[in-house]
């Protein structure tokens, strides 16, 4: 099929992650964006605010104390209506945090772009995905990219998820700190106005009928139809208010799912379905699950040992939150023996993906089996060898029929 | 798909020597990648940086284990770091060195054949034409000799790009004279 803007239309630059997304959210007409520098994000304010001193975009920036006043800041913003992005990494989202949970209940479709880098102590500036699952349960919808090309596509999509009106939900896009975030790739960008014309413009925020004004309005602070946004509401109403954020999260697989196929259509590329981008699982043995960039290394093994015979499989998730259960299940059922990989530790219990994947497969009659490694904590490099090591004992597992450890560490020192 | 590893010392263009060839291979049609070996960036301390050049979409995210073509920006590594460990059989070495071939071979610790060799006096050419000792884009114009991984027009656009004015003339000619004196082992 040949995509509404051809390739030769498109726009071939060599740009690292933080660039890539910066471009994106140039491109994606954003009112507002407040943020604070952090390691490794800060390329993305940074090549931003020169967007902004050039007069490339009529963007409002706001250079925030910190990032608790970033996501504050864009908050207030996207109440006023208005598009509204920032980004952050690790103690930066950490401190974002209580206002992740406000962002997310009020309904603001902002987008985030999270350049995940491990968490202090130790202090380290790395990748791993221990910021992005301190988020998971704040009610924000949560997407992988597995490259540069892919951290650019995601953030303009990102924009569409959130504002969808059966969402209107905010929107964290992960790409891998360093990997991704500083590494130079080749990619393709869409002209302005497609990108414009694919988000339907600026933001329009959806509207509601509001007795008192006898009329309906858009749901945005504005003193000409005012309305209350998060004022007290206690046991006698907030569970009521919880519950629509659930509902809204069940609709958003469909929404993503959609996007990646208008963005097929009008770009030529594609993330599997959209939610889950799984290589060689249809027959196989023995499957890796894994998210962000580790998963093209995981691929790149996977084809070598199938080149061997080897019947191996690859289930990159892509969108982490609302995590697809249902997708996940139906891959996954036929498979003998799942490695689960998590570049994060729930301290005291297991990998966040492999917690969600046990509960996809909870259930099934002879369910596969299931073995969590926890890898590249603080950026320790997954060179494929520790990827072939990985395959070697799902393997073995098959062949026994016995887990053993469940939770095992990739690449670490023995003490 | 072809692995470059580059080895230099903070402040010397490493990251940037391993980017103008990205560019320039991305400029030729090919998909590419390039990255330092992350840490914080000393002056003056060894560094590493990463470039995959390919036909087809470059999956893998790993750092270089086994790279097909090492490239020494700073002859003074030689003695400190292990420039040729994990370099494939029969891959090729870039070397700023000033030595004869013997010398240079001795201070690799490598037998003449095990590896293809090439070597230029980066530094000199860098401070005849530059006026500082910034070998970079000698280093580029060096490897292009050994492995023509993109064309000359390509990198003069990528040098354009990176540079501008005066400087991108004179990184230019440095690469054209680089590549001239180049000479194998």
């Amino acid at each position: 099929m040949i995509p509404k803007v051809p390739l030769d239309k498109q726009i071939k630059k060599a740009v690292n992650g933080d660039e890539a997304t910066a471009y994106a959210a140039k491109q994606s007409l954003v009112d507002v964006v407040a943020a604070y520098p952090i390691t490794p994000q800060t390329i993305i304010v940074e090549k931003f605010s020169e967007f902004v001193a050039n007069g490339e975009v009529y963007t409002e920036f706001v250079p925030v104390e910190s990032e608790h006043s970033a996501m504050s800041a864009v908050i207030g913003a996207a109440a006023a209506g208005a598009r509204a992005f920032t980004a952050t990494a690790s103690q930066g989202l950490a401190l974002m945090l209580e206002n992740l949970y406000i962002a997310s209940a009020l309904r603001l479709p902002l987008v985030l772009v999270v350049a995940n880098r491990a968490l202090s102590a130790p202090i380290n500036i790395h990748c791993d995905h221990s910021d992005a699952m301190m988020m998971r349960d704040a009610g924000w919808v949560q997407i992988f990219a597995e490259n540069t090309q892919e951290a650019y596509d995601t953030t303009i999509q990102a924009f569409k998820i959130a504002e969808d009106p059966e969402v209107q939900l905010p929107v964290a896009v992960n790409l891998d700190g360093f990997i991704l975030s500083h590494t130079l790739e080749d990619i393709y960008m869409l002209p302005d106005e497609e990108v414009q014309k694919f988000l339907g413009g600026y933001r329009k925020p959806v509207k509601t009928y509001v007795d008192y004004l006898g009329k309906e309005v858009e749901v945005k602070l504005d003193p000409s139809n005012p309305i209350s946004i998060g004022p007290l509401d206690l046991y006698d109403y907030y569970f009521e208010h919880k519950v629509p954020q659930a509902v809204a999260m069940e609709k958003v697989k469909e929404v993503v799912k959609r996007v990646n196929e208008e963005w097929f259509e009008l770009s030529g590329r594609k993330y599997g379905d959209g939610v889950i981008d799984a290589w060689g699982v249809e027959d196989a043995d023995v499957v890796v699950a894994v998210l962000g960039s580790t998963s093209g290394t995981v691929r790149y093994v996977a084809k070598e040992l199938r080149k061997e015979g080897k019947k191996v499989g690859v289930l990159r998730i892509r969108l982490f939150r609302p995590f697809p259960f249902d997708e996940v299940r139906d891959l996954l059922k036929e498979v003998k023996v799942v490695g689960v990989m998590d570049r994060a530790l729930s301290f005291g219990s297991f990998g966040p993906s492999f917690l969600e994947i046990s509960t996809a497969l909870q259930g099934i009659r002879n369910s596969p089996l299931m073995v969590n490694y926890i890898y590249g904590l603080g950026g320790r490099d997954v060179p494929p060898s520790h990827v072939k090591q990985v395959f070697n004992e799902l393997e073995e597992i098959m062949k026994s029929g016995e887990v053993g450890k469940r939770l095992r560490f990739l690449g670490v020192r023995e003490r | 798909m072809l692995e470059i590893r580059w080895h230099g010392r903070g402040g010397q263009g490493v990251w940037t020597a391993s980017n103008l060839l990205a560019v320039a291979a991305m400029i030729d049609g090919k998909h590419v990648q390039s990255f330092p070996a992350f840490g914080p960036e000393r002056s003056g301390a060894p560094l590493m940086a990463f470039t995959r050049i390919s036909d087809e979409p470059i999956e893998i995210h790993s750092m270089i284990y086994e790279p097909d073509v090492v490239v020494v920006l700073d002859p003074t590594l030689l003695g400190t770091s292990n420039v040729t460990e994990g370099l494939k059989k029969g891959g090729t070495l870039v070397i700023n060195f000033s030595g004869s071939p013997e010398e240079l071979l001795k201070a690799l610790n490598i037998r003449k054949g095990e590896f293809r060799v090439f070597y230029v006096q980066a530094t000199k050419l860098a401070m005849d034409i530059l006026g500082r000792p910034i070998m970079n884009t000698a280093m580029v114009g060096a490897l292009l000799k050994a492995q023509p991984l993109a064309s000359e027009k390509a990198v003069e656009e990528a040098v354009r790009m990176r540079f501008g004015g005066k400087l991108a003339e004179l990184n230019t000619q440095l690469i054209k004279k680089a590549l001239e004196e180049t000479k194998e082992v």
